[in-house]
């Protein structure tokens, strides 16, 4: 089985969960309502730990302990997509990229279920009425604020406009999709995007909300080869501050 | 207008004055009762309420509140509303009813019998 592929998947899939659950974890306290607020936390709990599975994957794989992997590395050694390094903006923007991403996120792990590399199919049907309950959560959301009032509809609108690139950065190709896909590990990101379009079709109609126009589709790349915004660097040295000051701490 | 880094603040736009904009519609959500099965097949039990705009929502904030540390297998959400309940006020018509034991399967005295019978015969 070829190694350096699966470590490469896996560092791109938990780096966009840490990140992502980081972020979403900045709302603790804030939420809207209290009921709203300890739903989006406790989310984003479930999103380092499902990070946490996959480091622990890696770390099986030879690669360092999951707290040292998760919090001593730089910006330019992560993997994850820009999407989910940008800051929280307003509710709307942090639903809509919930949304989009844990479509993705569901998806993906639905497609690993069935993978010839035995630990992330196990990690995959182990999180599965966890991440069903996070997309429900966010369709709920999606769909709700789209049929709300214009104010709502229109800040949707627009946190959609904004969200796109870099939701379609998500899916940027591997050096290893052609090996994932003989070895039946992964079937790739374009077969993903293309489900992913399928399945968050529908609820972006229920919402009376527009996907942006196909000719204005520019996906942002290079996340998963370490080029990021600067927003990632300021997250990863305050997610990790506590970490740093003495790695070798037992907790 | 009060600009604070608390975001729940800095939305709702106060005055120095402190004057808050009166309530608009959606302000206030509505509330929902919630029960919960533990085990299929069992009742549902009344574990308590949630603030929610729709019935789909007060599913999810249910599952959070009341389903994220026990064990659930369903959720039931009521709209506090719907609920027609009797009144305080008649809290009277319960009054005789500590008085009924004989209604009460523990109200026959059977248990004495039983352990006697055992004890008399040796049954275990």
């Amino acid at each position: 089985m070829n190694v350096t592929a699966i470590k490469d998947l896996l560092y791109k899939m938990a780096d966009d969960l840490l990140i992502i659950g980081h972020r979403n974890s900045e709302w603790t306290g804030l939420g809207p309502i209290l009921e709203e607020d300890i739903a989006f936390s406790s989310m984003a709990q479930d999103k380092i730990g499902q990070a946490g599975a996959l480091f622990e994957i890696l770390h099986e794989l030879g690669e360092g302990e999951p707290d040292t992997v998760a919090f001593m590395r730089d910006a330019n050694k992560m993997h994850c997509s820009q999407f989910v390094e940008l800051p929280n903006g307003e509710y709307d923007f942090s639903i809509m990229r919930h949304f989009l991403f844990d479509h993705a996120d569901q998806l993906r792990f639905e497609m690993l279920a069935n993978s010839s590399f035995e630990p992330l199919a196990q990690v995959a049907k182990k999180i599965k009425g966890e991440l069903k309950y996070h997309v429900f959560h966010a369709n709920t959301w999606v769909v709700k604020l789209g049929n709300g009032s214009e104010e709502s509809k229109a800040r949707m609108q627009t946190a959609l406009n904004e969200s796109w690139n870099y939701a379609l950065g998500m899916f940027e190709a591997g050096d290893f999709e052609k090996e994932l896909q003989s070895e039946n590990i992964f079937k790739g990101e374009e077969a993903l995007k293309t489900r992913w379009m399928a399945n968050i079709t529908p609820f972006i109609e229920k919402a009376n909300l527009k996907i942006p126009d196909q000719s204005t589709w520019e996906p942002i790349l290079g996340g998963r080869k370490g080029y990021h915004t600067d927003y990632l660097q300021k997250l990863v040295e305050e997610m990790g501050e506590v970490f740093r000051l003495d790695p070798t701490a037992q907790w | 207008m009060i600009n604070s880094l608390d975001p729940r603040i800095a939305r709702e736009k106060i005055n120095e004055d402190n004057t808050i904009a009166p309530l608009t519609e959606m302000d206030n959500w509505e509330t929902y009762e919630v029960f919960h099965q533990k085990k299929r097949g069992e009742q549902h039990e009344h574990v308590g309420i949630v603030h929610a705009p729709n019935n789909e929502m007060a599913l999810l904030f249910g599952k959070e509140q009341y389903g994220r540390r026990g064990i659930s297998v369903n959720i039931w959400v009521v709209k506090t509303s719907n609920v027609f309940a009797s009144d305080y006020d008649d809290a009277d018509i319960f009054e005789t009813v500590p008085d009924k034991q004989y209604r009460e399967a523990g109200g026959y005295k059977v248990m004495e019998m039983i352990n006697k019978y055992k004890k008399e015969n040796k049954v275990k």
